[in-house]
């Protein structure tokens, strides 16, 4: 085989051979080695451990008929290894081309990789087809991607992403959530992967309600995040002391966008002071744990 | 047994240059400008589908006369090498100068090698940070690479073709500029295939073009078809 940094000589029969537009399909007859789910590790060996975990993304729709209806996709910043945080400033949603958006959870690494890959087979097939593929169609090739990685899923490194995009054909934001075999499943509404995600769902349950406008999602997608990063110590919440956001992206007919950091800051400001108020209406001044007698140890131990 | 009969080194490639040569001066021709804002392309091409102009990586673009079934072999092979490079490194590493020296030695090994030479004539061609950094690649049926500023005419009659490019065009023209001097030139062939007096071509409406630009401005991807009433635009803007 042909290494594929080697760029003396000609181009080899491979390149020149007519068939596929996949650039997954290619690397697999050219350079195996190059994709994720081809490279295995030792048999047995567990590797749970050994990366960093990405944690939770929550995606909803909004709009209405006539705006037009888009869907939204946010991930908080943080990754961990263990009971440590391994990154305040992981980034966790991606555009995986100008209409729609993959966010992962599961290990870090491989994850990041298959986003990578994932960016570029739908690039490298709008090149060579000179078109776009359908939103199924993008769908389709991440659960075959994922399907891929099930070697490595299965000795601990899964990765689990959520798909969102902006269908052209018929004209409305979808979600997809995926398992680790590949499986694709159409969501409606709304969804979440990660840790987190049981809380997330939970608030997106109470908050989400149709017909939401864009601006409102956005602050819906941030408050899944904060009730995810309140009971998920694998969760971040909006750091105020860094100024670091959550990731959030609103994909919509005009493609994919991604709020800027002063909007979430605002959006997360207003929503600290909601539910400051909001305790503070149910406990007056006192602390949430209580009052308690001088001298005694409640609570918790670390 | 029968031999075959001796013809000289110089005449089986002068032949094989003859056959490539003839080929690719019946298609129509492929002009490419830089302007000030990046690198533009054009070309006679009523079909939306088949195209002579295309994308290869963020900054790259490809341009081609001759076989269409020979070039486009060659457009799968450069977005191929440009996305296992930019992969395998990073998107910085990808380089038209690399994808050149590739195209050049399929080329030149195909010109030697086999039956028949392919019958293609390349540009490659990257936008860069400024003009000065523009990098224009002209690749010839035999392999053979030119390293060329500003503009390039490849095609049918490209040599009268580029001498009255050569004339016309200069640096820092805008995209309009350009784009109406790259009709013109594309209008000095007659339907029949002969060139006709400069002042006299013939007209070409935007619908039977295919215009693509390389845009320095843009953030990632460089690469924008120009079609429709945007191009029409472009090209009755005067003064520009």
């Amino acid at each position: 085989m042909t290494h594929p940094a080697d760029t003396s000589g000609r181009l080899p029969d491979a390149f020149l051979r007519p068939g596929s537009s996949s650039f997954v399909d290619f690397l697999a007859d050219h350079a195996p080695d190059l994709l994720p789910g081809h490279r295995g590790t030792p048999a047995g060996a567990g590797g749970e451990g050994l990366a960093p975990h990405a944690t939770t993304i929550v995606a909803l729709t909004f709009g209405t008929d006539d705006g037009g209806r888009g869907v939204i996709m946010a991930g908080d910043r943080r990754a961990t290894a263990g009971n440590l945080i391994a990154s305040r400033e992981m980034e966790k949603v991606f555009a995986a081309d100008a209409y729609s958006v993959v966010g992962i959870a599961g290990s870090a690494g491989v994850a990041v990789e298959l986003v990578r890959l994932f960016q570029l087979e739908l690039e490298h097939y709008e090149k060579i087809e000179g078109s776009l593929l359908s939103l199924d169609g993008k769908a389709n090739r991440l659960s075959t991607m994922i399907r891929g990685n099930l070697p490595l899923a299965l000795q601990g490194l899964a990765v689990v992403p959520l798909f969102a995009g902006y269908d052209l054909d018929r004209g409305y934001g979808r979600l997809f959530s995926y398992d680790v075999t590949g499986g694709r499943y159409e969501e409606h509404d709304h969804h979440t992967v990660g840790s987190g995600s049981v809380f997330a769902r939970g608030a997106l349950k109470k908050l989400w309600r149709p017909g939401l406008d864009a601006d409102g999602a956005v602050g819906v997608a941030v408050e899944a995040l904060y009730d995810a990063a309140d009971d998920d110590s694998a969760t971040g919440g909006p750091d105020t002391v860094r100024q670091i956001w959550p990731v959030v992206t609103v994909v919509t007919a005009d493609g994919v966008r991604r709020v800027a950091d002063d909007e979430l800051a605002a959006t997360v400001e207003r929503i600290v002071a909601e539910r400051g108020a909001a305790h503070r209406a149910a406990h007056g001044d006192r602390p949430a744990g209580g009052t308690r007698p001088e001298g005694t140890q409640g609570g918790a131990r670390a | 047994m029968t031999m075959p009969f001796y013809v000289s080194p110089e005449q089986l490639m002068k032949d094989r240059a003859d056959f490539a040569r003839k080929g690719i001066a019946r298609g129509r021709s492929v002009v490419v400008l830089g302007y000030d804002g990046g690198i533009a392309f054009a070309t006679e091409n009523p079909s939306r589908a088949l195209h002579k102009i295309s994308e290869i990586y963020d900054r790259i673009a490809f341009a081609a006369v001759g076989k269409y079934n020979e070039f486009e072999n060659l457009r799968v092979a450069g977005v191929r090498y440009a996305d296992l490079r930019g992969y395998s490194y990073d998107r910085t590493d990808v380089t038209a100068r690399g994808l050149a020296n590739a195209y050049a030695q399929t080329l030149g090994t195909v010109f030697t090698t086999e039956s028949k030479p392919l019958e293609v004539e390349l540009v490659v061609a990257e936008v860069g940070a400024t003009p000065g950094e523009d990098q224009v690649y002209r690749l010839s049926y035999d392999g053979s690479v030119a390293d060329e500023h500003g503009h390039v005419v490849m095609g049918g009659q490209a040599e009268q073709l580029g001498a009255r490019v050569t004339e016309a065009w200069h640096e820092g023209m805008s995209l309009s500029e350009v784009l109406r001097l790259a009709v013109r030139t594309l209008g000095a062939v007659g339907t029949d295939g002969s060139l006709v007096d400069q002042g006299s071509e013939r007209e070409i409406a935007p619908a039977g073009l295919e215009v693509a630009v390389l845009e320095r401005a843009r953030p990632r991807r460089a690469f924008r078809r120009l079609h429709g009433a945007a191009l029409a635009e472009l090209l009755t803007e005067s003064g520009g």
